[in-house]
């Protein structure tokens, strides 16, 4: 087999995979976009677009206004880890815009020449100290979770809440032992919320969006690992129009208010 | 027939033995198995070609990648011993005694199959998690808690492990002659002895197939054990969880510990199979 | 006609039997209800045809299979007695079992196939080789020791079989269709060899066959059941002489009628009447051979006294004859050699007229078996 064939049988098997992964089928990124050139009164169909796990709540209500305000058109998430959501683009799945987490990770994609433009950061996010509800230990810092009987969990270093968690640690001087370095911030927050933990380190929006069950602790060390969340329409984007409109949706006021009031600081 | 027709027949002549049919495979069924051929194997080799070859040693010699790939070993075959105490019994129930309600205990055991794993990784922390059902007991009674354990992470492989043991040695045990087990009972041997000495060597190979196919599948189980027994290098992150969270940075990586997790699971399969899986 | 047979003499037996039973097994639309007694040293064949119960009978014996009612006692023990709420599981109990296809442990060798009872009776493995060693030697199979199953022919397999089932020292030996699995040849080697080890054997053995050259070579008394019922029992000679049902009446190859006989003449159900050579007066059998029957083209002069016009419904080969089936007015085999064949031009459907004489045929009262009288007890 020569290796240009060989290459379109990968990238059919990875595209496969993809879209299984993002669970997002159903959009056909080669068929025909109508619309196109014109401004926002114009934009339709349907618009795909790659955000970070804990833009999962926020996203969605942004997401239903923005079809609102744009009638015909239909906006697909794919929530996901940020650095898995780059590995994605980066392979070729298709895709109208992406969000961050971490610029690092935006990095990624757009060194990789799959960013129409460069990003623009939208939000930021601060770490807080996740604990269950009525903060049974009395956490009041980051040195409490220092204490040998307390089981703290963290997201591995790989994906950014946990490269902010390790910012922020060493801001504070602090050395802690997780028990475990969770997968992602979500999975950290359920440690807690099913009490296998008696604390994690995960963002304020996470706290915000599950406040019946855990209580976040704000500690002063946060604000030396502010996380940037950078939002941007993809090179390969099959509908464009609505990718850039989605943009300026997510920046306007009313993407911001969704945004703050989910506990994201806007810059 | 009388009296004499018996030794008066001839005696039957053995049917002559068929030479293996060696015609023409026919395209309706080579077609689709070629296909099936290239949909497993095409995905390995795009781990092959897009594999850093050069700096593969390097990688290689990373502490955490021969501590992640010791875990994996260490667990899965752990995990497999506990499949085997618990799932042959369990298997010989299902396929000898005719008990009410057996329909649905096998339907239970086959529900970790569909179970999506994190969900089955949340179940066992509800019950054997700090706050769980057994797990509060047994920590208060015995100090002694499972989530983020390298016994949690053998709990996580087995739970899931388990059923692809128990429905091989179960259709062994249906497929094996139950009156192997009568003949034993005539000789004077009890049903232990019986399953001991008779049972267990008759249905041998289909527990060794068994056994192989749970350590495969503990050997690759991600998502229960990460969401049981979490993650942490050398005590709870296996091969797959290293391979999940190098995927969040650095894509090579990934590929080069899924070729080390690939290489190893083959050859002490083939091994394996060798030696206890009687092949063609 | 069996004459030419080795039929072991009919010895006759005092005192209690060591097997004695009454089989009640229910099931479904079928039941057992099945009378036993086989004395120490006996061999006692179950005969009958497919469906007649004599495996399930089998079954019940061992303890594979438990009693609906009735009792099994075997040297004085009760085994099963539903009654009383008795029952001892296959494990417990005195019996060998040979099994039809023999079931040899495959992962055994022939030795511990046979040394496995032993074994299991507490013998520490040296000894218990050691027993079935000698086992072995006895069956001519010393050179076989160390064979795995799949390597032994037949026969030797139905010898292991019958080693492993004699190790263990049963009071009660049974045999389920022992050369069944065997072809004709080795069947004949076998069957010898067998009925010395049986003639050895101490205690009681049941043997359970539908061949009844196995029931007649092998066993001192026959017991035939049809249907789950006994329908006659005794030894070969009565039994080939005298038979009370079709099935027996096949088995040994005889023309068998029920009638009602006034002197010479018995009346068939259907008013045909034949004439024999024995008087009596009441219900009676009335059997012949078929090589009693003469066919035919016209009708014969000199008329014995039997003599029908019939159809030939059949005609199969029989040996080195032909054994035409005669339809109506009563159902006939009769054998004739391939030149009268030929001669006759036999064909289903050709007319043909048969002849039986008088003193060929044999009359015997249709008393009911003496069984019968005392199934309950």
């Amino acid at each position: 087999m020569s290796a240009p064939r060989f290459r379109a049988a990968l990238a059919v098997v990875v595209a496969l995979a993809v879209t299984g992964l993002a669970g997002c089928g159903g959009d056909d990124p080669a068929g025909p976009q109508p619309g196109g050139s014109g401004g926002a009164t114009t934009v339709s169909g349907n618009l795909t677009v790659l955000a970070a796990a804990s833009l999962t709540e926020s996203f969605t209500r942004i997401g239903r206004d923005f079809e609102a305000a744009h009638p015909g058109t239909t906006v697909t998430f794919s929530f996901a880890g940020s650095s898995a959501l780059a590995t994605q683009i980066n392979q070729g799945a298709p895709a109208d815009v992406f969000a961050s987490a971490a610029p690092a990770t935006m990095r990624t994609v757009t060194d990789a020449g799959n960013g129409a433009g460069s990003p623009t950061t939208f939000v930021r996010n601060q770490l807080v100290i996740a604990v269950p509800k009525g903060n049974p230990h009395g956490v009041t810092g980051l040195t409490d979770l220092t204490k040998p009987d307390a089981k703290v969990a963290l997201c591995a270093e790989q994906v950014p809440c946990g490269a902010a968690a390790t910012k922020a640690l060493d801001a504070a001087g602090v050395t802690l032992t997780p028990v475990t370095l969770e997968q992602d911030v979500k999975a950290a927050l359920a440690k807690v919320k099913l009490g296998e933990v008696d604390a994690a380190l995960v963002y304020r929006t996470d706290v915000r969006a599950a406040a019946a069950d855990v209580d976040g602790v704000e500690f002063p060390e946060s604000s030396g690992a502010v996380n940037d969340y950078p939002i941007v329409v993809l090179k390969n984007a099959p509908n464009k129009p609505a990718a850039r409109a989605f943009v300026d949706h997510v920046l306007s006021d009313t993407g911001r208010a969704v945004l703050t009031e989910a506990g994201f600081q806007v810059p | 027939m009388t009296l004499l027709d018996d030794v008066a027949s001839p005696a039957p002549a053995a049917p002559p033995r068929r030479p293996r049919r060696t015609g023409r495979v026919p395209v309706a069924l080579l077609l689709p198995a070629a296909l099936g051929l290239l949909f497993l194997v095409l995905p390995l080799a795009g781990l092959l070609v897009r594999a850093p070859w050069s700096t593969l040693p390097q990688r290689l010699t990373e502490p955490g990648v021969l501590t992640a790939l010791r875990l994996s070993v260490v667990t899965a075959t752990a995990a497999t011993l506990l499949c085997l105490a618990l799932g042959v019994p369990l298997a010989w129930l299902l396929a000898r005694v005719d008990f009410p309600g057996r329909r649905v205990v096998r339907a239970l055991v086959t529900v970790p199959l569909v179970l999506p794993p994190v969900v089955g990784g949340v179940a066992l922390l509800l019950v054997f998690g700090r706050r769980g059902l057994l797990g509060g007991w047994l920590d208060s009674t015995f100090g002694v808690t499972l989530p983020f354990t390298t016994t949690g992470v053998v709990l996580a492989e087995a739970f899931v492990a388990m059923p692809f043991l128990v429905i091989a040695v179960e259709g062994a045990l249906r497929g094996a002659d139950g009156r192997y087990e009568e003949a034993a009972a005539t000789l004077g041997a009890s049903r232990w002895t019986t399953f001991t000495h008779v049972t267990l060597p008759l249905v041998a190979p289909g527990i060794a197939a068994g056994a192989v196919l749970c350590w495969a599948r503990a050997l690759g189980e991600f998502g229960a054990t990460i969401t049981f027994a979490g993650n942490f290098p050398g005590r709870t992150q296996t091969m797959p969880l290293a391979v999940y969270l190098a995927l969040e940075t650095d894509l090579q990586a990934a590929i080069v510990l899924s070729l080390v997790l690939l290489t190893v699971s083959v050859v002490i399969l083939a091994s394996l199979r060798d030696r206890w899986i009687s092949g063609p | 006609m069996t004459a030419d047979l080795t039929v072991r003499g009919a010895t006759p037996r005092v005192g209690a039997p060591l097997l004695d039973a009454r089989l009640v097994v229910e099931r479904r639309s079928f039941r057992l209800d099945l009378p036993l007694a086989v004395h120490a040293g006996e061999v006692v064949a179950l005969l009958g045809p497919n469906g007649a119960g004599k495996t399930t009978a089998l079954r019940a014996l061992a303890g594979l299979l438990p009693l609906s009612d009735g009792h099994l006692t075997l040297a004085g023990r009760d085994l099963d007695r539903p009654g009383r709420r008795l029952w001892s599981p296959p494990e417990r109990r005195p019996i060998g079992v040979v099994f039809q296809d023999y079931l040899l442990f495959p992962h055994l060798t022939a030795l511990d196939n046979v040394a496995f009872g032993p074994r299991r009776q507490g013998l520490r493995r040296r000894a218990a080789r050691e027993r079935a060693a000698g086992w072995l030697d006895r069956m001519g199979l010393a050179d076989h020791a160390r064979s795995r199953p799949r390597h032994l022919s037949g026969g030797q397999a139905q010898r292991v079989a019958l080693a492993r089932a004699l190790a263990v020292e049963p009071a009660l030996l049974l045999l389920d269709e022992p050369l069944a699995a065997l072809d004709a040849r080795t069947r004949l080697d076998t069957r010898a060899q067998l009925q010395r080890h049986l003639a050895a054997h101490p205690g009681a053995t049941l043997l359970v066959t539908h061949d009844p050259l196995d029931a007649l070579v092998l066993a001192d008394r026959l017991v035939i059941v049809e249907d789950g019922r006994v329908v006659q029992e005794g030894d070969a000679a009565t039994i080939t002489a005298q038979p009370r049902t079709d099935y027996v009446a096949r088995l040994v190859g005889l023309n068998l009628y029920r009638g009602h006989a006034t002197g010479h003449t018995v009346a068939l159900a259907g008013g045909f009447e034949l004439t024999t050579g024995d008087a009596h007066d009441g219900d009676v059998f009335v059997a012949f051979p078929p090589s009693a029957v003469a066919l035919h083209a016209a009708r014969p002069d000199g008329s014995p006294r039997n003599t029908w016009p019939t159809t030939i419904g059949g005609v199969q080969r029989h040996g080195d004859n032909l054994r035409v089936q005669l339809a109506g007015p009563i159902e006939v085999a009769a054998d004739v050699t391939p030149l009268a064949a030929a001669h006759l031009r036999l064909a289903p459907g050709r007319p043909v007229w048969a002849a039986v004489k008088a003193t060929e045929t044999r009359a015997y009262p249709a008393a009911p078996p003496a069984r019968d009288a005392r199934t309950d007890r």
